[in-house]
């Protein structure tokens, strides 16, 4: 880790004015991404500008019906705050099934979105990685890539989005606040992360010096049936095998509109758009449930190693689908 | 009178208890004498090959850098018997991971960043990490031991031809672990030529040793301090690179040096678990009496040192058949030199000699309790021994009861709860009675105190408990006025905390020293005590080494329940139950510890734990402890651990025999055996994660 | 190098004593208390927030101290494992006290991060916040009951290599209300 100069920001405007776009400062919030990627080397900002204290730790409802968590909202505290677990309960549980509560106290909602992937070969300084130096290649594609993506990746980056937060996000049509010296904007969770194509270093839709100052939940999706279901190695503490988040909005006996979004197979929060066509205006039965999810997972390319998790992902949507739909859903 | 003669076997509390609860028992690292620096080491980052250059320019110039030592400008060692302490004398990269550079700083973070920027370049080979049982450098190992070659007995090929009832299978273990809580760590310090050492190490006596050796100082020029140790299971029974590293700096740097390896290098350079390849042959008569008995092994090794996986030893112990051939294979490749992780041979070996049994049970329409029941026997198989005491039988049938075992449906995918199919499964247990010579003495004082002094190391066991309750009994005295003595090798000399042998080992010692203190305060009857008090020392050089009539071992018997959800392919254990007969128990509360915690180990040898050689780099691709899944709370359930009291007069003056071990061997045999009963798919390679078992396991 | 720009002064409270330590911006809080402070209670097991050892009370909420960077810390009450004690300030306190007697721990290398994540996890559930095994439909934001199963989630981001698992839980089962 090298020697970094620190500048706590207490306003938006300040933290954006510090950072001011410049390719070796980081914003820093809880820092349980950050902080482990300087050890490792993967990360060596010159400037940190800790955001962790600006004024955007509120989860509030907005006039429109949506709700608006700050950037600098603990997992934890959003997870267990009353408008998420009333509203938005894929939400509160996609958060709890990540990490562990210490981290979970510590991380914050911007964070959280702008991790990075936990692929071994990115990590590791020693071995060769589009993503963390481009053009080195890529270790995974050849190596050991059982936990690697099976739907989106490019020929020069494999590596999965590791968050559990994000794909319940994506779900839900939440959208991303920005903030940069040149102004506001929002972007759709669902086109925040990139796929990898041939520039595996950009991670996020993200500019230079533009700061998350929140996420914002639409009021369309507030009080939907949903649900979140993750399958990991260990039973907990554990990054996403695969795992599924649904928001399914039936009304008698029609599925009106049904948002389904997979973790752990993607370089991103992968929204399932296929499927939820496929399902939209229909009758909610297993099977239509299995031939939207399989229609879906056909466009996967799995690779040498990970092949299960096409099969893993259809039995955790079919399954979260199956469940949410309840008696509606006739097998 | 105080109630004497009764501390041995009773739960009595750990004694350094409350200082680890308050957090002021200090480990390796956690001292820090006045102008300490720290250390970092740099590993190569290829497989095979020699250092071409190191440029450490841009490392000196990092602020608060002190030093750095390649093997250009390191102190010279003797030479070590372990190829693995020879660490910067010469330009070879046997592995990737071994250390080329340690960069010693004002502070931790300046080490850190000096060693990031060290510029090697190297002169790389070609390289070959794949373990294959058809490799062609695969060996039988000469058995200098007598136990890492092949033993055979009658012709097992042609009466496993022969045999009307006959398994046939390949089980896979995959690379494991240790990684014990505490990193390997030590702190070194050269005052007038006398160097000390508080080291993260299961045996403080063989660190001072090997120190002393390498740096061609007199044994009492050195002291090797292992106070408290945060856990080792096997990977800091021998004396490892981090120590020698932060030796060879203090001395350079003539000042005190703090080394803590960091967590992602530990799996390159403290030994681990060697992937096994196993052939499993069972020949059986219809009733199950086994005919013919063949486990073939393959392991790999490094170049640096061979080292042998004997997981085919547990398979001469279990079960006698006429015809046996019991094989290990190991193959030399660039990789990480393998060491010991707890129950060495015996953990995959019983895997898969349990699994294959099982197998064998459910082909037959046997009872698997009762195949094992027909296949007991008096006498070791291997070497026709009668055994000192078995009571396999007894541990299974005990195991069978307290788990309900009767009202078993045998019958595979027979019970299910909703998506979650449940089965049940048991395997055997086995580890050999190890002890090893150790000094100990023990002196009374005039104030009605004791204290025993050992330099046994506690590395979770309970040493210093244990060690006492032995005292207090041999002595005849109240548990409370003895105090033990360890940790230090200016304590007389003793064996590692290993092989489940230390009690047996430091106990037998400390037995004899109080034995001979007991008879020399009889002698003086109604005296007052000098107040340097009256010692007695012991050796039991000659004795705790001597060849016994008797094959000695611990058995135990291991019931795990499991759930397979079908969706995930997850697999949790619902049950874990262990029966042991491990002689006596010499403190119920610490014992029950630590059969437990092997047990949660061996449960993560089932179902998470599992590390991949990457082909094309040379290195464990599950580095960290995020990436290689130690069980955590969340898979842990309800672990019941039992034992059958022995008397066994052919083990030592305790009766004793290892308990840190046996608890890891059979629990993943159990587990998978389980997993065959719930789905009636049989997983040969573990971990049983959900890509194993959504693909070959519903 | 070495200038002031990569160092500054961080006010804080340890175990209720108001200190200054000047630190290097790399410096975690881990390193601090453990290298410049001399509280080694909390360890350091991995150094990347992988197995919990390090955990320590941040204004009363259980976090990895080898993830915090000491100087974004400026104000914050830490409480480690050597600043836990019992209301009379001299006693151990109750989870301490309940390790000892379900003899929760072996080497204790990973014991004050469990100690610490089990006060800080009791203050959680009692505060209403639900985990990853609470029955959704029931989460209501009313304290949690901390069943065995409870305690094991909650407590997962505490790794014990000895496997002391069963014990911990057992002791946790004993200082819940």
């Amino acid at each position: 880790m090298k020697p970094f100069r620190y500048v706590r920001a207490y306003s938006v405007e300040e933290a954006t004015t510090a950072h001011a776009g410049r390719a070796n400062s980081r914003y820093l919030g809880g820092g349980t991404n950050l902080v482990d990627l300087m050890k490792l080397g993967v990360e060596r900002p010159e400037r940190l500008i800790d955001v962790s204290r600006l004024p955007l730790d509120a989860v509030e409802e907005l006039p429109d019906g949506s709700v608006r968590a700050g950037a600098t909202v603990r997992n934890s505290d959003l997870a267990a705050h009353p408008l998420v677990r009333e509203r938005y309960p894929v939400l509160s549980r996609a958060l709890l099934a990540g990490a562990s509560g210490q981290l979970r106290n510590v991380a914050t909602t911007g964070g959280n979105l702008l991790q990075r992937t936990r692929c071994p070969y990115f990590q590791d300084l020693g071995k060769p990685c589009n993503k963390r130096e481009p053009g080195t290649g890529c270790g995974a594609r050849d190596g050991v890539h059982r936990d690697h993506a099976v739907l989106g990746h490019s020929r020069l980056c494999i590596a999965t989005h590791p968050s559990d937060m994000a794909v319940a996000l994506a779900a839900l049509d939440a959208r991303v606040e920005l903030q940069g010296v040149r102004g506001r904007r929002t972007l759709p969770v669902t086109e925040f992360h990139r796929l990898p194509g041939d520039r595996p270093d950009v991670d996020t839709e993200i500019e230079p010096g533009e700061l998350i100052t929140g996420v914002l939940l639409p009021a369309a999706t507030a009080g939907l049936p949903s649900a979140y279901r993750k399958a990991r190695d260990r039973a907990s503490y554990a990054f996403a095998l695969a795992s599924v988040a649904v928001v399914l909005d039936i009304e008698d006996s029609v599925v009106r509109q049904a948002r389904i979004a997979f973790g752990g197979l993607a370089h991103r929060p992968w929204r399932a758009r296929h499927a939820e066509r496929a399902l939209q205006g229909g009758a909610p039965s297993d099977e239509a449930f299995r031939q939207a999810v399989d229609a879906e997972l056909s466009a996967a390319e799995p690779l040498r190693d990970n092949s299960f998790k096409v099969r893993l992902a259809r039995n955790l949507a079919c399954d979260v689908l199956r469940r949410l739909a309840g008696p509606a859903s006739a097998s | 009178m105080p109630d004497t003669a009764s501390a041995v076997g009773a739960p009595a509390g750990r004694r350094e208890g409350p200082q680890k609860v308050a957090g002021a028992a200090r480990y390796a690292a956690e001292h820090t004498p006045e102008g300490c620096a720290y250390a970092w080491p740099v590993p190569a980052t290829v497989a095979r090959g020699t250092v071409a250059s190191v440029d450490t320019t841009a490392a000196l110039e990092v602020s608060g850098v002190i030093e750095v030592l390649t093997h250009l400008n390191a102190p010279r060692l003797e030479e070590p018997d372990d190829a693995t302490l020879a660490v910067l004398q010469d330009a070879r990269v046997p592995h990737r991971g071994w250390y080329v550079a340690l960069v010693v700083a004002d502070t931790l973070e300046a080490a850190r960043e000096g060693a990031a920027a060290v510029r090697v370049t190297y002169d790389s080979e070609p390289h070959d990490v794949t373990l294959k049982a058809d490799h062609p450098d695969a060996h039988v190992p000469e058995d200098e031991d007598g136990t890492s070659g092949e033993h055979t007995r009658g012709d097992a090929e042609d009466a496993f031809a022969a045999a009307p009832a006959r398994v046939d299978v390949s089980y896979r273990v995959p690379p494991l672990h240790n990684h014990p809580m505490e990193p390997h760590a030590a702190t070194a310090h050269w005052q007038d030529g006398r160097l000390t050492a508080h080291d993260s190490s299961q045996g403080a006596t063989t660190v001072r040793d090997v120190l002393a050796g390498l740096f061609a100082l007199p044994e009492e020029q050195v002291t090797v301090v292992s106070e408290h140790v945060g856990g080792g299971f096997g990977s800091k029974g021998t004396p490892r690179p981090h120590v020698v590293l932060a030796a060879m700096a203090a001395r350079m740097t003539e000042r005190p040096v703090k080394l803590v390896l960091p967590r992602r290098h530990l799996p390159a350079v403290v030994g681990h678990r060697s992937p096994t390849l196993h052939r499993v042959r069972l020949g059986a008569k219809e009733d199950g009496t086994l005919t013919s008995v063949i486990h073939e092994v393959t392991a790999h090794t490094s170049r640096v040192k061979e080292f042998v996986e004997t997981a085919a030893a547990a398979t001469r112990v279990m079960y006698p058949s006429p015809h046996a051939r019991t094989t290990h294979r190991v193959v030399p490749l660039d990789v990480p030199s393998p060491s010991w992780m707890r129950a060495p041979g015996e953990a995959p070996g019983m895997y898969a000699l349990e699994s294959a049994m099982d197998e064998l049970a459910v082909n037959l329409g046997i009872d698997p309790i009762e195949l094992r029941l027909r296949n007991d026997t008096r006498t070791e198989p291997d070497s026709s021994k009668p055994f000192s005491s078995r009571h396999l039988a007894e541990c299974l049938r005990e195991g069978a009861r307290l788990f309900g075992w009767s009202e078993r449906d045998p019958r595979p995918r027979s019970r299910s709860e909703g998506p979650v199919l449940v089965g049940s499964g048991v395997a055997s247990a086995t580890y050999p009675v190890v002890v090893a010579p150790s000094r100990a003495s023990a002196h009374a004082y005039p104030d009605g105190s004791f204290v025993v002094r050992v330099n046994a190391t506690d590395i979770g066991t309970g040493a210093r408990t244990v060690l006492a309750q032995v005292a207090a009994d041999a002595l005849r005295v109240p548990l409370e006025s003895v105090r033990t003595d360890i940790g230090s090798s200016d304590l007389p000399d003793a064996p590692l905390a290993g092989g489940s042998s230390g009690t047996a080992s430091w106990g037998w010692a400390v037995h004899e020293a109080c034995t001979r203190l007991a008879s020399r305060l009889a002698g003086q009857q109604g005296q007052q005590l000098p107040p340097e008090g009256v010692g007695a020392t012991a050796d039991t050089e000659g004795t705790a080494d001597a060849d016994s009539d008797y094959a000695r071992h611990a058995f135990g018997a291991h019931f795990a329940e499991v759930g397979v959800d079908t969706v995930s392919g997850e697999v949790r254990v619902r049950r874990l139950l262990g029966v042991y007969a491990a002689g006596r128990i010499l403190n119920s509360r610490t014992a029950r510890s630590q059969f437990i915690g092997a047990m949660t180990m061996g449960l993560g040898m089932a179902l998470t734990e599992g590390s991949t050689m990457d082909a094309a780099f040379g290195d464990f691709t599950e580095a960290d402890l995020a990436a290689y899944h130690v069980p955590a709370h969340a898979d842990v359930p309800a672990i019941e651990a039992h034992w059958i009291d022995e008397d066994d007069p052919h083990l030592n003056p305790m009766g004793s025999k290892g308990i840190g071990e046996i608890g890891i061997v059979g629990t993943a045999a159990a587990i998978g055996n389980a997993l065959h009963h719930a789905t009636g798919r049989r997983l040969r390679e573990l971990p049983l994660t959900p890509d194993r078992v959504l693909t070959g396991g519903l | 190098m070495g200038t002031d720009v990569f160092r500054s002064e961080v006010p804080l409270t340890v175990n209720g004593s108001p200190c200054r330590p000047t630190v290097d911006h790399r410096s975690t809080l881990l390193d601090v208390l453990r290298e410049q402070m001399g509280l080694t209670g909390a360890k350091k097991g991995c150094d990347h927030g992988q197995c919990g050892a390090c955990t320590v009370l941040v204004d009363g909420r259980r976090a990895n101290s080898c993830l915090l960077l000491a100087v974004a810390h400026e104000g914050c009450d830490i409480t480690t494992v050597e600043g836990l004690h019992a209301d009379d300030g001299v006693e151990l306190h109750p989870v301490q006290r309940a390790f000892l007697e379900r003899d929760a721990f072996q080497c204790g290398y990973c014991t004050p991060g469990q100690i610490c994540s089990a006060v800080g996890a009791l203050a959680e559930a009692a505060a209403g916040n639900a985990s990853h095994v609470t029955d959704p439909d029931a989460d209501t934001g009313e304290p949690v009951e901390l069943t065995r199963e409870e305690i094991r989630e909650r407590l997962s981001g505490n790794l014990c290599r000895c496997g002391a698992y069963p014990h911990i839980v057992e002791a946790v089962e004993d200082v819940t209300p």
